[in-house]
């Protein structure tokens, strides 16, 4: 057994690609060990990644291959003697080492020969050359002279396995060669000396030896220091860190250091009137610096940044001067167009939205703004609590900041400063806070809008969207989705659902297309919004056998029934009762099964109380009084429950194959009613289990 | 603000292009001169654009050359835009195998010494749809602050690149400013001479013509003109592109003019987002015909 460390040092590799790198060469490495058959059950391969360095350490893999057998078949024992010459020939044995062996296909000569394995060393250069040939970057270049691809220039590679350096070498074409071998480097500024890396006994000692050279090779290990000091030094001036936002960004920090050093830096007064939500954009969007929060959890007008090298008073100082300097542009930037955008009105926006496209097809912005403030006339009648009056107001107003100066420079606060900018145009706070939040949900963990008017708006955005690009067959294939129509779907289904909103869909889609001048809605719609609510309620850890029971047939447009039927129906079924009457339909559909496949017909849902026992008479009372009350499944599920009892004492009394013909069909007329009733409500037969 | 230049090594703005231009020799470059045309970067001079494909196997040039974006003016009031500004220019080919430390021993020719400071190499993919080119590098950040673009070209013209040139390009104005302290680009000292004896700032020398431009770039341009003039252009570089010997060199000339023309024009916002990609997709389609020419490749497909 041994271990084997792959290191490649190359020019700074985009921190957005270099946790993928780390997992990629791992996998590869593994593959490709696993298929010269030396991996072995206690192997291990961990891939680490820092902008300079990209590296894999396996443990445990054997140091030779085992020793196997090949076999080859050739021709029939009776194929003519030049066919079983070629055969020789190709696998080059002589005539006695065939064997013959009969198979399916008759009998056949057969070429084995025994494979000695090789040392592991010698067969890794061709395996790490295939690695690097084949690397998945997500985009990579030439340099110099070469025809070799790599992410960005590359400049050593080391091998070493069981400690020693393995000898190879890579040709990146146009007479550029790269030798393996066994020096890595320390940080660029603080500890360009090389690093040998030879005799290194396990991943804590290569990094050990990173460490040495101020190079920290595990991302999380970066994530870690950049956080664990980020807090200390936030806490040292009564701020924490705005840790929620930091997610998104952490990886692109901790990918642009080798060695993190925190440094406090300080927001200009004058700028901490800004939005906090354009401040948070500037500086941590942008400059990728850390925000922070105050004692009283308001911004806080500190700032870390991190930087790449040791700390050091002089060069600190300058360093957080520098930063600062940058960020003041950037600000000073940004309260530019805040002052600008809002000395004019929001609604003088409206017509340069003229001059935006939407979609090739589908009209400009403007024209979307104008079908928006129809749309939300219509949705805002039916929700109680929302003021039609704020809503049409704010669906026409919500697209005006695209254009203006804000948001072209800062895309990502779109609605935000549409929000900010109508307050200030002295809009009612209705209408304001409906720009504000109508791009919402986002993605599946975003918030949903929270007044009422915000959810009309985003209703009739999302929904405009789906009609049009539906309307112009632009709808989402496969794993291609371009115009996020599954999240503005998801989007519509989240809003309905968590508001209780009994929207009368279809007709709203209607009144979307009309907007378009489409004559009606894409056929596609409905069924792809029905097919995302099945979806979501999957992702509500909802069984998919119960989803697919309550909603089988259902082609209506009431999403918020439909929801309320799968839950109800998942919540009937985990009780006692509906687990019960569950044992009792796989009963009842199995015997109907069995029967009607021998009388070659289906059997009617009739039944003859005349013929009653008085356990049957128990049954058919409340079968034959079930109301078909469509709308109320909590009822409906309630009067199934119902069942339950007299179908288990049906079984316990009854035998159905009664010797009386009469008698035995009408007990299946008594089983298919209790078909037919259960199958109104839901369709059970996808129920498993 | 404290910076941390070396005392000997004079900051103001000539000088810095002046120790570039003579780092940069120093390094074998031949030293140019701005190209006679007005173009939005440095890239668009020949000396890059058609030197990075050919004919030399080892092209290495340097020179500033100033670069108009009718759409950045901001009147003279705007402290880091401006509609003319200049771009100190590398272009070397092959690229060094030690490119990045070649760069940063540019930055201490200038005074900006790489150890006083927090140098990164942050990713920036360059693309200019204009010219069908794209290449693979860096922004470089000082102390936060953009202050080059590092870049490995792939492709130009829609031809790969052999052997691959390495560009960088230093934003002259934001580096002065970073190396004088300075906040104001109009308040960087020009030529190191006090004013009382006739030295002159930046805005000395370039305020009047920040103002005067951006309004004929915002509001005077004649549009119905410069329409005509990028047609003409245009024009001109098909005729001169289709020539039994096209003539690669007057045609890129022509090529040029079109692509500043089409920023003047959407300057004056008389582009619309749906027009922008076809113009820039006809400009797109000369650049190639130029680069085709240019190495001597016969059948042209422009198709955008």
């Amino acid at each position: 057994m041994a271990d084997l460390v792959i290191e490649f040092v190359s020019e700074e590799i985009p921190a957005r690609m270099q946790a993928g790198a780390g997992r990629d060469l791992a996998r590869l490495i593994e593959t490709a060990l696993t298929t010269l058959g030396v991996w072995h059950d206690d192997s291990v391969a961990t891939g680490l990644c820092a902008p300079r360095h990209l590296l894999a350490y396996v443990t445990n893999i054997a140091a030779s291959q085992p020793d196997r057998i090949i076999e080859k078949r050739g021709p029939r024992v009776d194929a003519p003697e030049a066919a079983i010459a070629g055969f020789l020939n190709s696998a080059g044995v002589s005539r006695e080492d065939l064997v013959e062996e009969d198979t399916p296909k008759g009998r056949f000569l057969f070429a084995r020969s025994e494979i000695t394995g090789g040392d592991t060393a010698a067969l890794l250069a061709p395996i790490i050359i295939d690695i690097l040939t084949h690397f998945p970057w997500p985009k990579s270049q030439r340099w110099g002279r070469g025809k070799f691809r790599w992410v960005r220039p590359l400049h050593r590679i080391n091998i070493l396995f069981d400690g020693k350096p393995l000898a190879g070498s890579l040709d990146l074409g146009g007479g550029d060669v790269i030798n393996f071998g066994a020096a890595s480097c320390g940080h660029y500024f603080e500890a360009p000396d090389d690093i040998d890396l030879t005799g290194v006994t396990s991943l804590d000692d290569v990094q050990a030896r990173l460490r040495a050279g101020y190079v920290m090779l595990d991302q999380d290990e970066r994530h870690d220091a950049i956080i664990k000091d980020a807090k200390k030094l936030a806490a040292s001036r009564s701020c924490h860190l705005n840790e929620t936002q930091l997610g998104g960004y952490l990886a692109d920090i901790a990918g642009l250091v080798e060695w993190p050093t925190p440094l406090m830096g300080q927001i200009e007064d004058r700028f901490m009137v800004l939005p906090p939500e354009l401040l948070q954009a500037t500086i941590a969007t942008h400059q990728k610096y850390i925000t922070l929060s105050d004692a009283d959890g308001k911004f806080s007008s500190n700032f870390i940044v991190l930087s790449n090298r040791l700390g050091d008073a002089v060069r600190d100082k300058v360093i957080i001067a520098g930063n600062q300097r940058v960020l003041r542009a950037r600000l000073a930037d940004a309260e530019f167009f805040w002052q600008q955008d809002q000395a004019r009105q929001l609604e003088t926006y409206l017509p340069a939205l003229g001059d935006v496209t939407f979609y090739e097809g589908l009209g400009s912005i403007h024209d979307k703004a104008i079908r928006m403030e129809k749309l939300a006339s219509a949705i805002a009648p039916q929700m109680p609590s929302a003021n039609l009056k704020a809503a049409s107001r704010a669906a026409r107003l919500a697209k005006a900041d695209l254009v203006t100066g804000m948001v072209g420079e800062f895309p990502e606060l779109q609605g935000i400063m549409g929000g900010y900018y109508a307050a200030a145009s002295g809009e009612d706070k209705a209408v304001c806070d409906a720009i504000t939040a109508h791009y919402r949900p986002q993605g599946p963990a975003d918030d949903l809008p929270a007044t009422p008017e915000a959810m009309v708006v985003a209703l009739a955005d999302k929904i405009d969207t789906l009609v049009g690009f539906f309307g112009i067959d632009a709808k989402p294939t496969g794993s291609k989705d371009p115009f996020a129509l599954r999240r503005a779907a998801l989007g519509v289904i989240r809003i309905i659902v968590d508001g209780q909103l009994a929207i009368p869909l279809g007709k709203i889609l209607q009144v979307a297309a009309s907007g378009y001048g489409f004559v009606e809605v894409d056929a596609d719609l409905l069924p792809f919004i029905r097919d995302r609510l099945r979806g979501y309620l999957r992702d509500q850890k909802m069984r998919h056998d119960v989803v697919a029971a309550a909603l089988a047939d259902d082609d209506g447009d009431d999403i918020c029934l439909m929801a309320a039927r799968a839950s109800a129906l998942a919540g009937f079924l985990a009780a006692a009762d509906g687990a019960g009457l569950m044992a009792g339909w796989r009963r009842v559909s199995s015997i109907l099964a069995a029967e009607e496949k021998k009388a070659k017909t289906a059997f009617a849902a009739t039944s003859d109380p005349a013929l009653f026992t008085e356990t049957e008479k128990a049954l058919f009372a409340p079968l034959s009084t079930m109301a078909e009350n469509q709308d109320n499944i909590e009822s409906q599920l309630a009067a199934l429950g119902a069942l339950r009892s007299p179908i288990d004492l049906f079984f316990e009394k009854i035998v159905v194959n009664d010797d009386d013909p009469a008698i035995r069909l009408n007990r299946l007329g008594l089983l298919a009613m209790i078909r037919e009733k259960m199958l109104a409500v839901a369709d059970f037969t996808k129920i498993e289990g | 603000m404290p910076t941390s230049q070396s005392d000997e090594i004079r900051t103001d703005f000539q000088s810095i292009i002046l120790n570039l231009q003579s780092h940069w020799a120093k390094q074998g470059a031949v030293v140019l001169q701005p190209y006679d045309m007005e173009v939005g970067a440095g890239t668009f001079h020949p000396a890059t654009t058609l030197r990075a494909l050919g004919p030399d196997d080892i092209w290495r040039a340097a020179y500033v050359q100033p670069s108009r974006r009718p759409s950045d003016g901001r009147y003279g009031e705007n402290p880091n835009r401006m509609q003319h500004f200049y771009q100190f220019q590398v272009i070397f080919k092959p690229s060094p195998a030690d490119s990045q430390a070649l760069y940063l021993d540019s930055l201490k020719a200038i005074g900006l010494d790489p150890d006083k400071h927090d140098i990164r190499f942050v990713e920036d993919d360059w693309e200019s749809p204009t010219l069908g080119a794209w290449g693979l590098g860096w922004e470089v950040w000082c102390d936060g602050m953009e202050i080059s673009q590092f870049t490995y070209f792939q492709q130009v013209g829609g031809i790969e690149c052999n052997p691959v040139p390495l560009e960088l390009t230093y934003g002259l104005e934001r580096l002065a400013m970073y190396i004088q302290g300075v906040e104001n680009v109009y308040d960087l000292d020009w030529d190191g001479v006090p004013a009382a004896e006739g030295g002159k700032t930046y805005g000395d020398i370039f305020k009047r013509a920040e103002i005067e431009f951006s309004g004929w770039n915002f509001e005077h341009a004649d549009t119905d003109m410069l329409l005509g003039h990028f047609r003409d252009a245009e024009i001109e570089c098909g005729r001169l592109l289709g020539l039994e010997t096209p003539l690669a060199l007057p045609a890129y000339d022509q090529c040029m003019k079109a692509s500043h023309l089409f920023n003047m024009l959407d300057a004056r916002g008389v582009i619309s987002v749906t027009e922008r990609a076809a113009y820039i997709g006809r400009v797109r389609g000369l650049a190639k015909g130029c680069c085709e020419a240019w190495m001597g490749i016969t059948e042209t497909t422009t198709n955008g």
